[in-house]
């Protein structure tokens, strides 16, 4: 049997949704939700490369670069605004994020 | 084709299940690790579909860098972490329902996608043959001379991440003894000593001479308004 491109598309939309549950089951954990978003991103990046190789067009594994150098700055970002919010509130607790409602 | 089917459906067979303990599993250090596997994994498909370069900066960038940043994080910040899974539970039918949508509208999408026609025609940049480029220098080949401003402003993109996360987490501590060296070097004789005249038999008597030096200078560098 071969394997085509539905195969991973497939498994790229299997694995984007298991970022979605991730984020709605740890509802109180953020760096788990930082996770479950790096995870979604991976499923895009599959799909972009696969897509790259069935069409015959790089321009589809650039973009994944692209996609990859997003991620690891988001990470870094989201990572570091953790850090801090850790320091002055002591929790990361996402029902504890509500400095900003007003 | 048999070993390529093998090898997909253990790799992909894996990084699901790596991904659904990323999600699931109590300990965040645990999620880390399954988080490197699932990248592991998924770059032995990249592998499979052909694309070594994605395949090596998916590890060298996620495994070397994203999962260590997570590893570090987890690991400093004290949290009780069994605290943060209560409510685990109440948001699962929420989330398995969301999740089980999204699932099935994906795969109906699947099922019904066709390429278009002329799709030969509008390919930007075919992918050449292995013989003439192999994967990275066919990439490296489009990459620095098409996509040059995009390759710049992706280096920007990680210059601003850079710098706001240093910005971010930078904090002067109050109460830490530096060495401040220009301040030494500043430092004259009449700034750093003083001539006090002892009367015989009395010894130092007042607490202003007892003002040493470095403390006087500090007062002096204060009232110069540093």
């Amino acid at each position: 049997m071969t394997i085509g491109i539905g195969h991973y598309l497939t498994f790229a939309a299997i694995l984007f949704t298991i970022g979605i549950f991730g984020i709605f089951l740890n509802r109180k954990n953020v760096i788990v939700i930082l996770m479950s978003v790096e995870l979604m991103l991976l499923a895009v990046n599959v799909n972009l490369v696969a897509f790259s190789v069935h069409l015959g067009d790089l321009v589809g594994q650039i973009f994944a670069l692209f996609v990859l150098t997003v991620a690891a700055a988001e990470a870094a970002i989201g990572l570091a605004i953790l850090v801090i919010y850790f320091r002055n509130r002591g929790s990361i607790a996402v029902e504890d994020i509500n400095l900003m409602k007003g | 084709m048999l070993i390529q089917a093998i090898a997909f459906y253990g790799f992909a067979g894996i990084a699901i299940a790596a991904a659904f303990m990323v999600i699931a599993s109590r300990n965040p250090v645990h999620s880390v690790l399954f988080l490197i596997l699932t990248f592991f994994s998924a770059a032995g498909l990249f592998v499979l579909l052909g694309a070594e370069f994605v395949a090596m900066i998916l590890i060298v960038v996620y495994v070397g860098a994203v999962a260590v940043l997570f590893l570090f994080v987890v690991m400093m910040l004290d949290i009780n972490f069994t605290e943060l899974r209560q409510g685990f539970l109440q948001y699962l039918p929420i989330g398995a329902t969301i999740g089980l949508i999204l699932l099935v509208e994906l795969l109906l999408v699947l099922g019904v996608w066709v390429t278009a026609p002329d799709v030969d025609a509008i390919v930007a940049a075919p992918t050449p043959a292995l013989s003439v480029a192999h994967n990275t220098k066919a990439l490296g080949l489009l990459i620095y001379t098409k996509y040059v401003y995009l390759f710049q402003a992706s280096g920007m993109v990680l210059l601003v991440a850079m710098i706001g996360a240093i910005v971010l987490t930078l904090r002067k501590r109050e109460g830490v003894r530096r060495q401040d060296i220009s301040r030494q070097v500043a430092r004259t004789p009449e700034t750093g000593m003083a001539v006090v005249q002892v009367a015989s038999g009395q010894g130092l008597v007042g607490a202003e001479y007892y003002v040493g030096p470095s403390a006087r200078d500090n007062a002096i560098h204060q009232k110069a308004g540093e």
